[in-house]
């Protein structure tokens, strides 16, 4: 098995809390990170105190979770780890939420599906080393050998005589004692696991069933002020000239602030703040305000301009190759190769999570304080520091529960605004965008072109695959040129599968914001790629199924010495065979109208594979009737009902994806602005049975926030091609003239 | 204006302008924040409220039509925190993000209030104008059965704790 190593550097220490009681931190070496390929691993981030646990006098155990919680689950699950092995009853956990100090705390992000690698062993080991002190300040006050003591309900008992002791009333002891090392520090038997693997309800779901202040939006300051944010429709221009004087006259309003702002649309854009005694008021006043914005470079680019210069693009040679393997020409015209050519198309798309953007601020005496929802805190401090010239070491910010995150909290944009507006008024502001705002101004998952063509021989395999991707960015520049997240790795299956492979891109100018949505980059091409293996697995004859096993069928090529994914075909199969298994695939009866679609993918380090049983009437309107999601994500799930939660969740935004979003650049600017426009999917539209199954495999545990949306929208895909025989390359499928039944 | 409503069984005197959404009187003026901000045009139903017993959108009922009303917020469903959906909604860890989930189970709670053992039609009806960006749909609807006492098919949960 392959195990994630704990550094050696990585050990605990312990100090007595003022007026009673013990904190245990953590030093652990950021993960050696197994994933990481090659040089660009890069130099091991500083060395830093990453997990705290206090257990006060009267033995209450009090975790601090560092990551910032999005809806993922994580201050929930980390905590779990810890728990397991330190032997403290669930229920009595306390969790809080540490604010930004990464001094202290190591990374404090929430991106990437990372948090579970990164702290399965490290954190059951800090469990273990603080239950093994305490079972040691427990022998040494008894005079008996620890071997006659154990730990349970955060209590330490002497077999024989029957005395206890709590962790509570150790922790004087404890404190003045040295911590074991953590890399010998022995792990239970997963077997042994009473918490890790349960089914555990979120930590602060009793606050937001009964509407305490839980999120970044609820928190309020005495004094307060709030903020509004108007912004160019076309991203990035600045302000010519606004009625300020007019606007300040409304009532409420206390400031009308032009805003200089940067050039980077991920920093501080240029606008006008409105700020006033209350939002509706400043909200109100806003309605009046009338900015003439000085002209822009990319006022005139749209979403129709940017498929008509791809159609163009795909006709030319591309701009550079991202993989070569064999001689796909030379291949495709081989005798009795079958060829198949498609042009696929997916739109921008916006997170849209439900709690707008908000940030509260307050500067005084030349410190800035900061309440945000935030997926990098440590990035939105490092904005506020350049763009308003404060130094770091005097901007303190309080992680916030995030409303949602998707990624579009990876961006502090609404964060260099609050302190822009507080670093002006020195009274707490908290600036709250509307969904209007939100929507027009997000960092949208960028669009993309692949024009594809491949071949299948006589015996059904597929001996070509060339792809013309054509995404944004400068071509110039080479690879590092793609627009954020815009682009693919060169690995990217069926890379190392087909013996003549041939993909190579062409990156078109791009003037509008983008950034990473939920599995990132896979989120799309999977749609592209898993839809296009069907049309191959029709022209082949093939079961759609067994086509993909075969497609995978031993090792494949080597990976590349550099820029590798990790991908093994083995556990791809093990997912499809298994979801084959489950949702009777093959085996049953459909009615007329209703088929199977499948599709399966590798995301961060996850593999899942979906099935959708789907139906569509004569109108074109669709039901999902049931998805069936497998997934491999290691030897443990770490908390089943987030992680069955995250793979429905997945399941319903797969279909937004697919049916509904699309965002339209026109003018430079963009065309949606609410809900009515940019429809998630509805109750009555998510399927009523999602089945989410995890294989347990002999491999370390990986997140699971992500990678469970991407095969689901060519599973649907799939299906609906399979009943309607035709085939729809481009999303979203309502302009195709589907919707839900 | 200047005004009065009762708030979970408590007279409140409020004084804003005419036009100002309840949304916002309840946040920003009675500090309820239960009540959440999600679209503004009634899209999402993460502003739900109930006014004399309705399921309404707060960000599209003005403060003047609230006058004399009685409005029951997240805050005010249950003294304890304890009404059967609320129960239910941790029984079987509805929540991802949350930040909808005040909106959905007062949506529910006024469903549960006219239609006691309701149909799965009757919830697609009550509960299709609350989004859920995180999906927990599939959660939300055996939740609701559950508060209601009805026993269904079982949604795959895994049944949560605390």
């Amino acid at each position: 098995m392959q195990t994630l190593t704990m550094n050696r550097r990585s050990f605990l220490r312990f100090s007595a809390l003022t007026g009673g009681g013990l904190i245990a931190a953590a030093y652990l070496d950021p993960i050696a990170d197994v994933f990481a390929q090659g040089p660009q691993a890069g130099p091991a981030p500083a060395f830093v105190a990453n997990a705290f646990i206090k257990v006060s006098p009267d033995n209450v155990v009090t975790i601090i979770s560092k990551n910032p919680e999005i809806g993922q689950g994580i201050k929930t699950a980390l905590p779990m780890l810890i728990a397991e092995e330190l032997e403290v009853p669930w229920d009595a956990i306390k969790i809080e939420q540490a604010d930004l100090d990464q001094s202290k705390y190591g990374q404090q992000n929430a991106g990437g599906s990372t948090a579970t690698p990164n702290n399965y062993d490290p954190l059951r080991k800090v469990g273990a080393a603080l239950r093994l002190t305490f079972i040691k300040a427990a022998a040494e006050t008894w005079g008996v050998p620890e071997s006659e003591c154990a730990a349970a309900n955060a209590r330490v008992a002497h077999r024989g005589s029957n005395r206890t002791l709590t962790y509570g009333q150790l922790t004087a002891k404890a404190a003045a004692m040295t911590p074991p090392a953590l890399d010998s520090v022995p792990l239970k038997p997963q077997s042994d696991f009473k918490i890790v693997g349960q089914a555990k309800g979120g930590y602060d779901n009793r606050r937001i069933v009964t509407g305490q202040p839980t999120f970044g939006i609820d928190f309020t300051l005495p004094g307060m002020l709030y903020a509004v944010y108007e912004k160019s429709p076309v991203f990035g221009a600045k302000v010519q000239s606004a009625n300020v004087a007019e606007v300040k006259a409304f009532p409420g309003v206390r400031h009308v602030l032009v805003v200089e702002g940067t050039t980077d649309t991920r920093g501080l854009m240029p606008g006008v703040a409105i700020v006033a005694d209350s939002w509706w008021q400043a909200k109100t006043a806003r309605e009046k305000l009338q900015v003439t914005w000085a002209s822009h470079p990319t006022s005139e680019q749209s979403s129709e301009g940017f498929a008509a210069r791809a159609q163009q693009i795909s006709t030319q040679k591309p701009g550079f190759p991202l993989r070569v393997d064999g001689n796909v020409d030379q291949a495709l015209t081989a005798p009795g190769v079958k060829i198949v050519e498609a042009a696929y198309a997916y739109p921008f798309i916006s997170h849209s999570p439900l709690e707008p953007q908000n940030c509260t601020a307050h500067y005084q005496n030349g410190k800035m304080e900061i309440w945000a929802p935030t997926q990098t805190p440590q990035q939105g401090k490092q904005l506020v520091s350049s763009v308003l010239n404060i130094p770091m070491d005097n901007i303190t910010l309080h992680i916030q529960r995030a409303g949602g995150g998707f990624g579009r909290r990876l961006t502090n944009d609404y964060m260099g605004e609050a302190c822009a507006i507080a670093k002006e008024i020195g009274v707490p502001v908290k600036v709250l965008w509307t969904r209007e705002d939100d929507m027009r101004h997000d960092h949208y998952r960028p669009g993309g072109f692949h024009f594809l063509k491949a071949g299948v021989d006589a015996s059904g395999k597929v001996v070509a695959w060339r792809n013309h991707f054509v995404s944004y960015g400068e071509n110039e520049k080479g690879i590092p040129g793609f627009a954020n997240s815009a682009n693919i790795n060169g690995v990217e299956f069926p890379a190392r599968f087909v013996p003549n492979f041939d993909f190579q891109t062409t990156l078109m100018p791009l003037g509008v914001p983008t950034g990473a949505l939920r599995a990132p980059r896979s989120n799309a091409f999977s749609w592209v790629f898993q839809s296009f293996i069907d049309e191959l697995a029709e022209a082949a004859g093939k079961d759609p199924l067994q086509f993909r096993l075969d497609m995978l069928a031993g090792e494949g090529m080597p990976e590349p010495a550099q820029g590798g994914d990790g991908f093994r075909s083995d556990r791809a199969r093990a997912v499809l065979q298994a979801v084959r298994e489950r949702s009777g695939w093959g085996t049953r009866q459909l009615p007329k109208g209703t088929a199977l679609g499948v599709a399966f993918q590798y995301a961060h380090r996850g593999y899942f594979a979906n099935v959708a049983e789907v139906s569509v009437d004569d109108q074109n309107r669709v039901r999902v009737r049931k998805v069936w999601v497998v997934g491999d994500i290691g030897s443990q799930i770490v908390n089943p009902s987030s992680a069955i939660n995250q793979g429905q969740g997945a399941v319903v935004e797969g279909m937004s994806h697919l049916m509904n979003w699309e965002i339209t650049i026109q003018g430079g600017r963009v065309v949606q602005s609410n809900f009515n426009q940019y429809q998630p999917t509805r109750l009555v539209q998510a399927p009523p049975e999602v089945d989410v199954f995890f294989l347990k495999t002999n491999n370390p545990p990986t997140g699971l926030g992500e990678p469970a949306l991407p095969p689901t929208i060519p599973a649907i895909a799939n299906a609906i091609a399979k009943i309607t025989g035709k085939r729809f390359r481009s999303l979203p499928i309502a302009k195709h003239g589907f919707r839900w039944a | 204006m200047a005004f009065t409503l009762t708030v979970n069984g408590k007279p409140a005197s409020v004084d804003v302008p005419a036009d100002m959404p309840l949304l916002w009187v309840l946040r920003d003026v009675l500090s309820l924040k239960g009540t959440k901000f999600g679209c503004g045009i009634g899209q999402c139903g993460a502003c739900t409220v109930h006014v004399n017993g309705r399921a309404v959108r707060s960000c599209q009922t003005m403060a003047s039509a609230a006058a004399n009303a009685q409005v029951t917020t997240i805050e005010g469903l249950s003294p304890t925190g304890t009404h059967p959906l609320q129960v239910a909604w941790q029984d079987l860890d509805v929540p991802q993000c949350g930040y909808c989930q005040a909106g959905q189970i007062m949506s529910a709670a006024a469903l549960l209030a006219s239609t006691p053992k309701p149909a799965d039609a009757d919830i697609d009806r009550a509960m299709n104008g609350n989004l859920c960006r995180c999906g927990t749909y599939l959660r939300i609807r055996e939740a609701i059965h559950r508060a209601a006492g009805q026993v269904t098919r079982p949604v795959q949960t895994a049944q949560a704790q605390r």
